[in-house]
């Protein structure tokens, strides 16, 4: 079944909050993960393995280092999920 | 039978799949090794990425700089397993000042970060996990050659310079317990680390400057299995007389100034 939007931000508010401790309430598709959400480069590679697992979606390197903000991971898991 | 079997492995420097101990402990365990997996700080990626092996391995934690990490190894690596015979060392760092041209400005606090971290440890790893290697064993390091200086590596290259002679001491003073230790000097690879320090993204930057038409045998830094393979096989019983040595996997490079103006390309 494809990804849902809204499930998928929920989804990954939740990573994120769980990998960095940002509170989920803090976090809408327009923050940018390095400069708003404090996600260094190791988180960024969590947030991506735990993504890929929670929503099963390959997300491969090339693809990740495009995704500055919580919106553009959204997109890519929305479209990666329903193809 | 496979080259690993009945071997019990403890591999350091796992953080991502595109670590290069990622790919080693893979073969070690397709080799038919049991692995335990140590993690440095962030402990629940390295738990994640263990998850991914072929098959599931225990994550200790270990930072090769805390003594009171270094002296309870052994005890926390027993809970899952009573012997070793292997070491992977992949463990390097070396603080912003001490990189990327800074060479000349670089502090001590910095250089000695990176010697502690990318040289020391391999003493201090090694010598902590003796109690369990009573039967002898295979300790394999991560090298990039150091008998050249490269651009951008500065003190990680003279913390490496020191790995490779903590090596040679480490091979002679463990000889008589039947314990090799031995080198792995590899090309360029994209891992995050080589990411880290090099102008371009993929990692190819710096370091590879040339270094796929230079080698005789071409060089592909996405392609980490000759690096793997390596490992395994001096983990493995295959070098019974090989100690103090640093294998070069580097697509022969290392060997070469020129190319004859003769040769045919690198396919």
């Amino acid at each position: 079944m494809a990804l849902q939007y809204d499930d998928v931000l929920a989804g990954l508010a939740e990573i994120v909050h769980e990998v960095v401790g940002v509170p989920t309430s803090d976090i809408d598709p327009a923050k940018s993960f390095t400069d708003e959400l404090d996600v260094d480069s190791l988180s960024m590679v969590e947030v991506i393995v735990a993504a890929e697992e929670h929503f099963g979606v390959p997300i491969p390197d090339e693809d990740a280092r495009n995704l500055k903000t919580v919106g553009d991971a959204v997109d890519f898991i929305v479209l990666a999920g329903g193809a | 039978m496979a080259l690993l079997t009945g071997k019990t492995l403890l591999i350091t420097g796992v953080i991502t799949e595109s670590s290069i101990a990622f790919q080693v402990a893979c073969e070690a365990q397709r080799q038919g090794a049991e692995v335990v997996l140590t993690g440095f700080g962030r402990l629940s990626l390295v738990r994640r990425i263990a998850g991914r092996l072929p098959r599931p391995a225990p994550v200790v934690e270990l930072d090769v700089t805390d003594r009171d990490q270094l002296s309870t190894l052994a005890d926390r690596v027993r809970e899952h397993t009573a012997r070793l015979d292997g070491v992977l060392h992949s463990v390097a760092y070396a603080p912003p000042g001490a990189l990327d041209g800074k060479f000349l400005d670089t502090t001590w606090e910095e250089a000695a970060t990176a010697f502690h971290v990318s040289a020391y440890s391999l003493q201090a790893l090694t010598t902590s996990l003796l109690p369990l290697m009573d039967r002898g064993g295979s300790v394999v390091g991560l090298d990039f050659d150091a008998s050249h200086t490269w651009s951008g590596y500065d003190w990680m290259g003279v913390a490496k310079a020191g790995l490779e002679s903590c090596s040679r001491y480490l091979a002679s003073h463990l000889g008589q317990r039947g314990i090799r230790v031995n080198l792995v000097a590899a090309g360029p690879l994209s891992t995050l680390a080589a990411r880290g320090i090099s102008p371009t993204e993929d990692g190819s930057g710096t370091f590879d400057g040339g270094w796929s038409e230079r080698a005789p045998l071409g060089w592909d830094s996405r392609d980490f299995q000759p690096v793997a393979h390596a490992c395994v096989a001096l983990l493995s019983d295959l070098f019974p007389a090989t100690t103090g040595e640093i294998v070069h996997v580097d697509g022969g490079a290392h060997a070469v100034g020129d190319r004859p103006a003769h040769a045919p390309a690198v396919r």
